[in-house]
């Protein structure tokens, strides 16, 4: 008796956990590898989707997701429950976004980093190489050896274009600078090896760089480790990881996907949702760089000044920074 | 580049990477010794690296975080134990069922305590091991040979000096002493060992007890040394690349110690040839990440010949039947 009670009282249970979930244009989000804590990427886009909540008052769905399989899982399952717009994050998502999306026509869907070209997707692409751009100006002014360092995530050409956009913003500002460029690796692991990120950056200080500008997610937490430990400089990446050893970080190249996940769900909350690539530079205030009290002491005014000329130079289109991404080559080393 | 600045660096960073490997290693040989098939090394090593983390972070302390590291991986070596010594049960399905829950365990906990996502805080300075630098070392930095020699020996945690003193402990006990011929017995022919009114349980939980501290301070090392704050899988495989080792070195302590200076080597160099042009052609950076793995291939494929293990490894020792 008493078992078919409690029977009864999970089958109720189960009902109604169904009839909860059941959503209508709420938004969900599916972070990718690294997780939503990751400091960098994903935190950003987590603190873009907390902003909307706390402001709205619409709770929205999310999953962070731990191997390579779950992605479409994921994404259809909140398409089953109805959410939308649902956001995934990351250049990796997009086979899957792309899939589900063409099952469900009438759910809006937003992919940040990649473009999907399907009328109900928004894909929303940053241009990182302005960005990384000024944060090389800045490094090369910095530095006082004359030698920066670059330690990247997994190789993908997207990492190649911050690479690509730095390199430029340190030649630009210092001709005769050298630029080292690793990649942590070849798979999403190099996205969370931080142990490897600290032995690149000791190499890269032991042949004499002084700033070293990570774009490698969680692995970059290794980067800035090793570089603070070292007594060299370094650059964070996507969030403001200037707090992380104070004084000891320059700047971080600022990514706003936290502002582009609150768009879109705003978007899918009034109505204006749109498909199609949105491309965010620092004209649209996409990219930047990062400046507060962590950093001040590190920044002189005529790093500042030769960092805002450039900025009000590309926003002006006098100067052009070359994208990686647009034939896979780059202007200097 | 400089070519001098290069070797140095990258003998400084093969001992770093090396460390790890050749305590797993040890671990290993000590258990399989014994006749305990070990795959939980990896297991063991990252609940350590997670214990040192966290206990390190909680109480500011690098000491602390290592006493931690071997509590939780003796606690995983002594449950290790009891399924494959007490219970008899499969000793490889023991080690793997360690490996997962401690993968598990380590992101769920962190998570619960420091709601970073299974990472834990940073730790400042005096929550980790730092490099030390041998007193006087210093002044040899700018002489010719001597100051990359200089170098290459000094500047290392207080573990990776511990460490070199365990190897040749490990060789001696278990060639000279009392205790190890008798370990060594019982992994080749526990009923002999029996027959002579020896305890072959207690001597095999002996040994998993060894391979329990040895991995555990593998373990804070990883967290608390080579990085300075724990971070899902970090261990990254090291586990069974000790293993790899293990075999590479035919059960015995000194080829051990060369098989993982070799590994360590190989991921050192990985880690640092990247983008360095070799005769004016630039190595592709996925060649340089493929060689450990193609070395470790042609290796034990060509040179190593037969690696014969104890005997009576991976076989729970019944007295009668």
């Amino acid at each position: 008796m008493l078992r078919r009670t409690l029977l009864s009282a999970v089958a109720a249970l189960a009902l109604s956990a169904t009839a909860a979930l059941a959503a209508d244009d709420k938004p969900a989000i599916v972070f990718d590898i690294g997780g939503k804590f990751d400091k960098s990427f994903n935190e950003s886009m987590f603190n873009g989707s907390e902003k909307f909540k706390a402001e709205s008052g619409i709770a929205y769905g999310e999953f962070e997701i731990a191997n390579e399989a779950q992605r479409e899982q994921a994404i259809r399952n909140f398409a089953d429950q109805g959410y939308s717009p649902i956001i995934a994050a990351g250049f990796a998502q997009a086979a899957a976004v792309e899939k589900v999306a063409k099952e469900y026509p009438d759910l809006k869907f937003a992919i940040v980093d990649m473009v999907v070209d399907l009328p109900n997707v928004q894909s929303i692409v940053f241009n990182e190489h302005e960005g990384s751009y000024l944060v090389g100006v800045m490094a090369a002014m910095a530095s006082k050896s004359g030698k920066v360092g670059f330690v990247g995530g997994m190789d993908i050409p997207l990492i190649r274009k911050f690479a690509c956009g730095y390199a430029q913003g340190v030649k630009a500002a210092k001709p005769d600078a050298t630029i080292f460029q690793n990649m942590t690796g070849d798979t999403g692991a190099a996205w969370n090896d931080p142990v490897k990120g600290g032995e690149i950056t000791k190499g890269q200080m032991a042949q004499g760089a002084d700033v070293i500008y990570a774009a490698a997610g969680a692995t970059g937490l290794g980067v800035l480790q090793a570089a603070a430990d070292g007594g060299a400089l370094s650059i964070g990446v996507d969030a403001n990881q200037n707090h992380l050893h104070p004084g000891k970080v320059l700047t971080s190249m600022l990514k706003r996907v936290d502002v582009a996940v609150y768009n879109v769900m705003k978007a899918g909350k009034d109505g204006t949702f749109k498909g199609g690539i949105l491309a965010l530079g620092l004209k649209e205030d996409g990219v930047g760089y990062a400046m507060d009290d962590n950093n001040k002491p590190l920044v002189t005014a005529e790093m500042q000044a030769a960092v805002e000329k450039a900025k009000a130079d590309i926003i002006a289109g006098t100067i052009k920074v070359h994208d990686y991404t647009a034939d896979n080559t780059c202007p200097v080393q | 580049m400089d070519w001098t600045v290069l070797i140095a660096e990258v003998l400084s960073s093969t001992i770093r990477m090396s460390v790890p490997l050749i305590l797993a290693c040890l671990a290993g040989l000590w258990s399989e010794r014994s006749g305990i098939v070990d795959i939980g090394l990896e297991g063991k090593m990252l609940a350590a690296a997670f214990a040192a983390a966290s206990a390190s972070a909680f109480y500011g302390s690098a000491w602390i975080g290592l006493f931690f590291a071997i509590a939780v991986s003796l606690c995983f070596a002594l449950i290790h134990g009891y399924a494959s010594i007490n219970q008899r049960g499969n000793q490889v399905v023991s080690g793997v069922a360690i490996n997962m829950l401690a993968a598990g365990l380590a992101v769920v906990l962190g998570n619960e305590w420091f709601r970073e996502g299974g990472r834990t805080p940073a730790l400042p300075p005096e929550g980790r091991f730092m490099s030390i630098d041998i007193p006087g070392i210093s002044a040899l930095y700018d002489m010719p040979v001597l100051g990359i020699f200089a170098k290459i020996v000094s500047g290392h945690s207080i573990i990776t000096y511990i460490t070199v003193i365990l190897v040749p402990l490990t060789a001696w006990a278990l060639a000279r002493t009392r205790f190890g011929l008798r370990l060594r017995a019982v992994g080749e022919n526990p009923h002999a060992v029996d027959t002579a009114g020896i305890s072959v349980a207690l001597l095999r939980y002996k040994a998993v007890i060894i391979a329990g501290i040895l991995c555990g301070l593998a373990g804070a090392f990883i967290s608390t040394s080579l990085s300075a704050s724990f971070v899902r899988d970090m261990t990254a495989g090291r586990g069974f690349m000790a293993l790899a080792a293990l075999i590479f070195a035919n059960w015995r302590a000194w080829p051990a110690l060369y098989a993982c200076l070799l590994f360590g080597f190989l991921q050192a160099s990985g880690n640092y040839m990247q983008g360095t042009a070799i005769g004016g052609v630039t190595i592709p950076v996925q060649f340089i990440n493929m060689l450990p793995y193609v070395l470790t291939v042609v290796l034990l494929a060509g040179f190593i010949g037969k690696s014969i293990p104890p005997k009576a490894s991976g076989i729970p020792y019944t007295k009668d039947r």
